[in-house]
Order: structure tokens, then C-alpha cells, then sequence
């Protein structure tokens, strides 16, 4: 027996929107990523292709940049609503 | 070490705690309405709402915690930063917007919305206490052990009077002054952040900071005798007498000839700098004997880029090993899940007037952090070479940097980490206050109560748990502080995580499967961390090896557990037929 009630589908701003839902999983991806880095290799991040910073230090801002930029772009594509 | 006692210090604190028990009497002169205690009628401005986030989120542990930990071991406490911003992104992009559409006062309003059960109430309300409590006493715990170094005052002193000071201004004006409390600190704290960030880029890097000559790198101990007398290299502290501040550069890059300073540097000038640098750390070694306690700290020379990549910390990430990989890994899922579980940040989504505020006033609270945190690499760099750490105290690290540049400042900042726990904790009341009148009393218990009795309960609960908070201070004053955050963000994200995402997106959901998750998450990750490594070695004084858990963070096992259990449970019961979706 199935709900006759989706939340996924509700227009009563109980459910998460699809475009922040689509930028949560471009976040997962970055933050999972970074992580991976982290576990898996931390060697590569001792590397300096950026001028004089490390990869650990760009990368790092970077995420957090990310995470300003994609709610900036969540805001603006969410105005109005 | 032995602080100084700054009277500067005393009066900026003293002002600071004055002025915000005004505001909230002044708020608070007022009659009140239930919303209005518990949700601030939903009125907050979406700005203001924001940087409150801010002021509620950025705790001891981030401010005092976060600069120690980069300043002692390098980048890994930069890691902690970037997991504590990411969990922000699933409050914005997940949760914001529903909890505003789904609730009304309390976290467990919002995951009862379509069930009207109470087991659910209660089940939550039980879940919210155990998470606001575990993040309760390493805020006291830090009001107390930072005043005596900063203020000159007894460990009892600060627990009583952070407990005393947000007890009033919570049951003054509830969640108006709370949220204008959090929206000060919040703002004082980045602002003097920044402050600092600009006097250390200004500044620049320096051959051994602070001093005439070459630093004494000969090893310092510290020695606690059974009846509490402390010796330092075995003669009795005294101010004439007391360990050397630590925390130099020994070398600076080649590109700087055979000058002993930088001169003032960009940022990223800062940091390339500081790589190519040779800095001096240091590290204590604890051995116990009959005649007490003896700490050792000798110092390392490193290379800058040793420093600023990971593993100075958390060791496994160099050893190889599977365990401590998966250590890693499972705090680093707890912080990404944690933050939009922990239940005094999510009732903040009450306070707004609709989701288009919630969803705005999010997007402010992640500009504050971030910016926040990206400052916290600056303040825990500089600290890190500015000569004047205490090798016995990493949670000193801001507060003693300030004071490499003036004894205003260091004032200033003594100031501002108490107000950081006084924002915090009021949240945390807040949120237990609710818990306790509007989800038990009211809807578990069934008490039927006018608004005016409402906010009577709520304010009696919320004196109550100021009292516990205060006892838990004093009771836990020796306990590693540390260890309570993470458990929080563990218990928050095994515990809450599961049932809030499910509800919103997998209408099978039942309310059996809720309760279960719930009770699973929250016993589970409570079992996990009480039967670690890290609890037998640093809680317990037993060995490592005893331990029963094959690492010590629990929430890569216990948060896909409470999915797994809400699913198999919901699977198991009858579903909902409909929900009814308006807001209560």
C-alpha cells in the first residue's frame, strides 16, 4: 500500500526544493572528493600548483568558497518564492 | 602557566554580561505570548536570524578550540572548519526550508507533523535533551576553565556565573534575547576575528617572536604534586618562576635573505611564507608516579609544509592504518550530518516569518561562518609562531595571540570567548526548555496549559536546566572537553539525521519507524562512544586495546543504522494513509 501523499511531490513547502537538492549533491561530490583526498592520498596534497599554496590549503578554502557560492546561487535561482 | 589578571578584561566582560541582561529585560518588559517565548513570533529579520546563527553555531570549541588545535598541530584543525561549514549546506539545501513549512516550536513538532504521536514527542524530546546536555557541559566546562587564567576567578565562579547570566536571559524574553544575544556575539566575533587577521597579515612572520635573542629550546616540566603543589622544572610556580611561552619560527625562506621579518604580507603571501618557513612546536609528554604528575614539553623544529598538510593531528592519515582511516572518516560524516540535527539550531527556523526567510537568513549564516572559519587558519597560524603559547593550554591559543599584540586586545578577546559561551548555551537552554514544557509536559504528559502557564513551565524548565548545566560544569571540570562536542554532533547526526531526511523524502514513512530510528540512533552511538578507544584510554584510564569498537566516532556505523532501522521498521508497520500537512 502506497501513500496517496508524496512528500517529494508536495507544493506546500514541506519538501526540499530540486535545484537545492541538485547543488546538495554537487556539494556532496566536492566535500566527498576532498575527503577521499584526504584518506586516500594526502600525499597529493603537500603539492603547489597554485603559486606558493598547497593543494590542502586551496582546496580547503575552496570547499568553503563553494559552499558560499552554491547557497549565493541557491538564493538568487530560489527568488521569489 | 600563571595569567596575568587583566582588569581590562574584568570590565569589558562586565559590561558585556550587563548590557545583554538589560537587552533582555528590556525585551522582556512586555507581556508574552507562548510563540512569542519559544519562537519569537516568528518576527526575527532573515538578517538578523542569520548572523544569530552564527552567534548560536560558533561555540568555545569552534572559536578557542579550532585556533588551539591549527596552532599545536597544523592544518588538521583546518579540517574541522571545513566540516563544521559543509554541515550548513545540508541545513540549507535539505532542511531549511521544510522544518520552517513542518514545525512550530520544537524539533520534535516538526518530525510529529504528520502523526500526532506521542511516542514520537517523546522519543525527541528525549533526543534533543541528551544532545543539548552532551554540547551543554563542554561550553561550562570552558566558561569555568577559562576564567581563572583570564579573570583570576575559581572554575565555580565562571560555570555559576555563565549558568546564572543565560538562565536570565533566556527566562527574561525567551527566544527575543536569545537571538539578540547570539546576533552581538555573533557579530563581535567575526568583526574582531577580522581584527586580528589584519594585525597578523600586517605583522608578518618573525624570527623568535617576542624575544631578544634565540629562543630556549632546552625542554620544560611541569610537575603536579599528590597534594596539588605545581612545580615547574622542580622548583614551585610562581609568576618569577613559570614555564616559557612557546611557539616560534627558527627559520624564515631563503627569499628573505638574512632578514629576521617579513614585513607586512597578503594573505596567500602569509601562507606560502609560512611553508617555506622552519617552525618550532612543541608537544607534552605525560608520565604519573608517586610523586605525581610530571608533563614534559620539548620542542620540534618542523618544516612549514609539514604543518600545513594533513595528519599532524590526526595521525592515522600518515600511519596507514584501516582503523584510524575510518576514524577519520566517520567524524569528518558526523560534521557533515551533525550540524542540521543538532536541535538549537533548527528550532532558529522558527523564529523567521516563512521559508523564503529561512532559506535567506541560512545563506547569511554560512557567509558569517565561512568567513568565520576561514579565519580561524590566520588566528591559528599566527598564534602558532607568535611566541607567546602555553604549552600546557592549546585552548589559550587566541586569547594569548591577542595578547602578542596588546594587553587591550587580549582583553578583548577574553571577553569575547566568554560571550561565545553565553550565545551558545542560551540556544541550548532554549532548546531544552522547549523539550521539556512543550514536548513532554504538553504533549507526552497531556497537561493541558493556557499560554500564559506555557511560557511559566518553559521558564521553569529553563531555570532548571541551568541549574544541571551549572552542576555538570563543576562535576565534569577535569573531564576532556573535547570528546563532548563530537559525541554531540554523533548523537545529533545518528539520532535525528535519518528520521528528519526520511520524513521528507520517502513517504512510507511510518511512525513506528521514526521512534525506532530515533531510540536506535541516539542508544546506538551513545554505546558506540562509551565502548571506544578513546573513552577507555582518556574517560575510563583503561588501555586502548580493551575497547570494544574498532574505532572510536561512531557515525559511519550509526547513522546508516538509523536509516536502515527507520526503513526495515517502516517497511515492517502499517502506512500512513495521508498526511495532513498544515502546520499546527
Amino acid at each position: 500500500m502506497v501513500s496517496d501523499h508524496d512528500p517529494r511531490q508536495s507544493g506546500d513547502g514541506t519538501a526540499a526544493s530540486p535545484v537545492g537538492l541538485a547543488l546538495f549533491w554537487v556539494y556532496v561530490a566536492l566535500y566527498g572528493g576532498f575527503m577521499a583526498l584526504v584518506l586516500v592520498r594526502p600525499d597529493l596534497l603537500s603539492l603547489r600548483p597554485f603559486g606558493g599554496v598547497n593543494l590542502a590549503i586551496v582546496s580547503g578554502m575552496g570547499l568553503i568558497a563553494a559552499a558560499f557560492g552554491l547557497a549565493v546561487v541557491y538564493m538568487i535561482l530560489r527568488a521569489g518564492r | 602557566m600563571i595569567h596575568q589578571t587583566s582588569f581590562v578584561a574584568v570590565a569589558i566582560f562586565a559590561a558585556f554580561v550587563l548590557g545583554v541582561l538589560a537587552l533582555s529585560f528590556w525585551l522582556g518588559r512586555k507581556g508574552q505570548s507562548a510563540s512569542g517565548y519559544y519562537a519569537a513570533h516568528g518576527q526575527i529579520h532573515w538578517f538578523v536570524n542569520g548572523i544569530a546563527f552564527a552567534g548560536d553555531y560558533l561555540s568555545a570549541a569552534s572559536f578557542l578550540g579550532i585556533c588551539g588545535m591549527i596552532a599545536f598541530s597544523g592544518y588538521d584543525g583546518f579540517l574541522y572548519s571545513i566540516g563544521f561549514l559543509a554541515g550548513w549546506i545540508v541545513a540549507l539545501f535539505v532542511i531549511a526550508e521544510p522544518i520552517k513549512a513542518l514545525g512550530t516550536f520544537t524539533f520534535a513538532d516538526a518530525l510529529d507533523s504528520r502523526f500526532n504521536s506521542r511516542g514520537i514527542k517523546l522519543a525527541v524530546a528525549i533526543s534533543t535533551l541528551v544532545v543539548s546536555v552532551f554540547y551543554l557541559i563542554p561550553q561550562m566546562v570552558g566558561a569555568g576553565s577559562l576564567i581563572k587564567p583570564l579573570l583570576g576567578l575559581p572554575h565555580e565562579v565562571g560555570v555559576i556565573l555563565v549558568g546564572v547570566t543565560v538562565t536570565l536571559i533566556v527566562v527574561t524574553a525567551g527566544m527575543v534575547s536569545t537571538t539578540w544575544v547570539q546576533f552581538i556575539k555573533g557579530s563581535l566575533l567575526v568583526f574582531f576575528c577580522g581584527v586580528l587577521t589584519v594585525l597578523i597579515l600586517g605583522r608578518g612572520l618573525a624570527v623568535n617572536a617576542g624575544r631578544s635573542g634565540d629562543e630556549n629550546l632546552s625542554p620544560q616540566m611541569k610537575t603536579v604534586k599528590p597534594d596539588g603543589t605545581v612545580l615547574v622544572d622542580g622548583v614551585p610556580q610562581s609568576k618569577d618562576h613559570d614555564l616559557r611561552p612557546v611557539g616560534t619560527i627558527r627559520r624564515l625562506p631563503e627569499r628573505f635573505g638574512d632578514a629576521q621579518s617579513t614585513g607586512p604580507l597578503g594573505p596567500l603571501a602569509y601562507l606560502s611564507a609560512l611553508e617555506d618557513s622552519t617552525i618550532v612546536t612543541w608537544s607534552g609528554k605525560k608520565h604519573v608516579d608517586a610523586d605525581g604528575s610530571h608533563t614534559t614539553y620539548s620542542p620540534v623544529e618542523k618544516r612549514g609544509s609539514d604543518l600545513l598538510k594533513p595528519g599532524g593531528y590526526f595521525k592515522g592519515l600518515t600511519t596507514g592504518k584501516l582503523a584510524d582511516r575510518l576514524d577519520f572518516a566517520s567524524l569528518m560524516l558526523a560534521l557533515f550530518c551533525g550540524t542540521a540535527s543538532l536541535p538549537h539550531i533548527l528550532i532558529r527556523y522558527y523564529t523567521v516569518k516563512d521559508a523564503a526567510a529561512a532559506r535567506k537568513s541560512t545563506v547569511v549564516g554560512i557567509a558569517a561562518i565561512g568567513v568565520f572559519y576561514v579565519l580561524t587558519l590566520f588566528l591559528g597560524l599566527g598564534a602558532m609562531t607568535s611566541g607567546g603559547l602555553d604549552p600546557t593550554d592549546t585552548n589559550m591559543a587566541a586569547p594569548l595571540l591577542a595578547k602578542s599584540f596588546s594587553d587591550t586586545l587580549f582583553a578583548v578577546i577574553s571577553a569575547i570567548a566568554f560571550t561565545t559561551v553565553l550565545g551558545t548555551v542560551s540556544g541550548l537552554i532554549m532548546a531544552g526548555s522547549g523539550a521539556v514544557a512543550h514536548d513532554l509536559v504538553e504533549n507526552v504528559f497531556g497537561v493541558q496549559m493556557n499560554d500564559h502557564e506555557k511560557i511559566r513551565v518553559g521558564k521553569l524548565a529553563a531555570v532548571g536546566l541551568g541549574i544541571v548545566a551549572m552542576a555538570l560544569g563543576i562535576l565534569f571540570r577535569n573531564f576532556n572537553v573535547s570528546f563532548l562536542v563530537g559525541w554531540a554532533f554523533n548523537i545529533a547526526a545518528s539520532a535525528n539525521l535519518p528520521a528528519l531526511v526520511m520524513l521528507l523524502f520517502w513517504p512510507r514513512t511510518t511512525r513506528q519507524g521514526i521512534i525506532a530510528a530515533v531510540t536506535v540512533g541516539m542508544m546506538a552511538s551513545l554505546a558506540w562512544i562509551l565502548l571506544s578507544a578513546d573513552t577507555f584510554e582518556k574517560v575510563y584510564g583503561l588501555p586502548r586495546e580493551m575497547a570494544l569498537t574498532p574505532f572510536s566516532q561512531p557515525g559511519l556505523v550509526t547513522i546508516p543504522l538509523g536509516f536502515l532501522v527507520l526503513i526495515v521498521v517502516s517497511l515492517l508497520t502499517t502506512p500512513p494513509t495521508a498526511f495532513p500537512t498544515s502546520r499546527r
